[in-house]
């Protein structure tokens, strides 16, 4: 049996040792990971606004830092809808919520669609993504999901192509430009259903998940709402 | 491999079939439901697991003579556990869209027996070379189980292997389906219980 101090002495030693490794590794790569998460965020915000890497080719981190520069410009709008000089970076959407940031997707000088970021609760999870709306203010242009923790192969089901595709193309407004949100119904919309413009197909197996997802997306929206309001003046 | 004597022969090839943690010693299953949903995950999973396992081994066999029994587990904890965050660092570094997918479960590797089991049962009184090559014997036993079991979880679950397609579309327009079940864990405790019964018939191995 070895003594006390032997064993505090050891103990001690290892511990400096094994922290001094995981603090070389977390400040090392920190940079790295913090690129990551910046580029998964910004390759989002590219597909919701209907960007789409070629085929067979995924994109680089580098494709996408180039694309975002070059096509979208990143805002903060206030409450109540007016640009502000801040940028996107520095809000933090769970805390700043009289700030709201926007992605615009740029063509030449028009604007081609805006991207919000959508986030809350689904069935066992948050789930996070952004919203894409075309210029009118009034037509989904996409969805995307990057973070959630529903199940696969049912909620799970959020960040599959089939029910993002659902999306495109709906009005998240009746005729006289009040909100309705997007209604996730259960099973397929038919084609002669006089409401079909604001409802999208359902995932089997997940009804809470498109609950949630509904009533979080009608949320967001109306945070966005006095914005929209101008973009949807200005077309008409 | 001529160059190595018996016993550590028996170190690195005894763990890959006639005593496999997974299908023998029944180690690491909530992993091995988890991350096989997908080939590639199982994959990276497998690759974490063989550098935790084999430096972990070899660390914990350099130590020794030197660790005091009294906190012997705690020890060998502190060793695995780090070198499993600097795993999970690294992936997430590296590989971000696949450290997001096995999401904890890379962090998990703490808790799997395999590595503590290895640790206390063998590294404490083998050398650090015997040690590496238990660690890496190990570890291939079990992703080697974890690939097999993703390989028919994803072509029966989603009709792909390694995110390729796999089932052509005249068969889904024929009217085939991928099966729901292989997607959720039961499909694996299906797929596992089914290879468990088959690797132990081969080897004809009997509960005694």
């Amino acid at each position: 049996m070895r003594s006390n101090t032997y064993t505090l002495i050891f103990t001690s030693i290892v511990t400096i040792v094994l922290g001094f490794f995981l603090a070389l590794a977390a400040d090392g790569l920190r940079d790295l990971q913090d690129l990551n998460v910046e580029n998964d965020m910004r390759k989002n915000i590219l597909l919701s606004l209907g960007f789409k890497p070629e085929a067979e080719t995924p994109w680089t981190s580098d494709d996408i830092q180039k694309l975002f520069e070059e096509n979208i410009e990143a805002l903060v709008l206030d409450a109540s809808g007016q640009r502000t000089e801040k940028d996107p970076k520095e809000i933090d959407t769970e805390k700043d919520l009289e700030f709201l940031p926007i992605y615009l997707k740029k063509i030449g000088d028009e604007v081609g669609g805006y991207a919000i970021p959508i986030a809350g609760k689904g069935l066992w999870s948050t789930l996070y993504g952004y919203f894409a709306i075309e210029p009118d203010g009034r037509t989904v242009k996409g969805i995307t999901f990057y973070k959630h923790g529903e199940t696969p192969g049912l909620g799970g089901e959020v960040d599959k192509a089939w029910f993002q595709q659902n999306f495109i193309g709906k009005r998240f407004v009746d005729e006289n430009d009040q909100l309705l949100g997007i209604h996730v119904i259960k099973g397929k919309v038919l084609s002669d259903d006089q409401e079909a413009y604001h409802k999208v197909d359902g995932i089997s197996g997940a009804t809470m998940t498109g609950k949630g997802l509904e009533y979080f997306l009608k949320d967001d929206l109306a945070k966005y709402e006095p914005f929209f309001k101008q973009m949807r003046g200005r077309q008409s | 491999m001529a160059f190595l004597d018996k016993k550590s022969k028996q170190a690195f090839t005894d763990p890959l079939s006639a005593n496999n943690p997974i299908t023998l010693q029944v180690l690491g299953i909530c992993s091995a439901l988890a991350v096989t949903v997908k080939m590639d995950t199982a994959v990276v999973m497998t690759l974490a697991v063989v550098a935790v396992l084999s430096i972990s081994n070899t660390l914990i066999s350099l130590l020794r003579n030197l660790i005091p029994g009294k906190v012997r587990i705690i020890v060998q904890l502190s060793v695995i556990a780090s070198l499993v965050i600097i795993t999970d660092q690294v992936l997430q570094a590296y590989m971000y869209d696949i450290s997001k997918q096995l999401s904890v479960f890379v962090g998990l590797i703490i808790t799997n027996c395999i590595v503590m089991g290895r640790a206390e049962a063998f590294a404490m009184q083998n050398s650090p070379g015997k040690s590496f090559l238990d660690g890496l014997g190990n570890a291939l036993g079990y992703g080697g189980i974890l690939i097999v079991v993703s390989f028919f979880r994803e072509i029966l679950g989603s009709g792909t292997l390694y995110g390729f397609q796999i089932i052509p579309d005249s068969a889904y327009a024929a009217g085939y389906e991928n099966m729901g079940l292989m997607v959720l864990s039961p499909g694996a405790f299906i797929i596992l219980g089914l290879i468990v019964w088959v690797h132990r018939i081969s080897a004809d191995i009997e509960e005694e």
